[in-house]
């Protein structure tokens, strides 16, 4: 992990550290383990297709959960993630694997976000940010927020 | 009920009614294989050896690992087959979720979770007639504070 941020190192504009994801179909059954979702719109061709959505997708749940990866990477040990939201807005289909290990070639995903205000309340130095995952297109699949307090140099 | 509308009159019994608690416990492996599922290598969520010695002095959730569809869905899931029981369309895809968090929530805490429907709504979308639910979870620790509140939205058409 990363140094430890505070609150004087951030204003609006500044921008969270980016997070890379490969969403492979393999990440999907493992998600769908470790989180209990088992519908089959995430691993059933014929199924996901009956949904209208064409072919296995995403999670939405997993998408979110890179979100607060996001958010818990970039605030470190000392910092508080007090709020966290967003909204599944576009489908996203994995990449199917090539080996065991390997996905095959396509997109990557990023986990991006910036500050959009910072203020101090009740004794607490709170950071608001705007959040999206984005897809290899470009396109924020899922819009979001976050709320976070963050230390300050300046109080211990 | 309005013509044409989707949300039946059995639907709109459901507003405000919240479904049984649940109440589980958070384990180590649990958060482990969850963190793991993400790809986030976190000692916070990962390193049981010394999570005694971290901020929290135990292994920590990642954030969401108790909300939607983990333990506390299984609340919503039994109110999802009461909006179904009552006439809601079955196609169902996650819309997105707000979470409020309140507590640290770790390895050893008893959560008991306890979901309502707050609302349901329709629209016309291109799924054609489209239902939206919001459900409020609440999760309350064995020390009987609310570690967790999370919103979600259900989209059934």
């Amino acid at each position: 992990m990363a140094k430890q941020l505070y609150y004087e190192d951030v204003d609006a504009g500044t921008e969270i550290t980016p997070v890379a994801k490969i969403a492979t179909s393999r990440m999907l059954v493992q998600w769908a383990g470790a989180s209990g979702d088992f519908n089959p719109l995430h691993y059933e061709d014929d199924f996901a297709k009956a949904m209208g959505v064409g072919a296995p997708i995403v999670h939405g749940a997993l998408k979110r959960a890179w979100l607060g990866q996001l958010m818990t990477d970039w605030i470190g040990e000392q910092g508080v993630l007090k709020k966290l939201s967003c909204q599944y807005r576009g489908m996203d289909y994995p990449r199917k694997m090539k080996t065991m290990e390997e996905p095959h070639d396509g997109e990557t995903w990023w986990c991006k976000g910036k500050v959009t205000k910072k203020y101090e309340e009740s004794g607490e130095h709170l950071v608001e940010c705007e959040i999206w995952v984005e897809n290899g297109k470009g396109d924020k699949t899922t819009p979001g927020a976050a709320l976070v307090a963050l230390p300050s140099r300046g109080k211990k | 009920m309005a013509e044409g509308s989707i949300i039946t009159d059995e639907l709109k019994k459901l507003i405000g009614v919240s479904g049984e608690p649940i109440t589980f416990k958070v384990e180590e492996g649990a958060i482990q294989r969850y963190a793991q599922a993400i790809g986030d290598p976190n000692p916070l969520f990962n390193d049981i050896e010394n999570a005694s010695k971290n901020k929290y002095g135990r292994l920590i959730c990642p954030p969401g690992f108790t909300g939607w569809p983990i333990k506390g869905g299984i609340s919503v899931f039994k109110l999802v087959d009461s909006l179904i029981k009552a006439g809601a369309p079955t196609r169902l895809l996650d819309g997105g979720v707000e979470f409020e968090f309140l507590e640290p929530i770790g390895a050893g805490d008893v959560l008991t979770a306890t979901t309502k429907i707050a609302s349901i709504t329709e629209r016309e979308t291109k799924m054609g007639k489209t239902m939206f639910t919001t459900v409020e979870t609440t999760f309350v620790n064995q020390k009987k504070k609310v570690a967790l509140k999370s919103r979600s939205t259900l989209i059934q058409f």
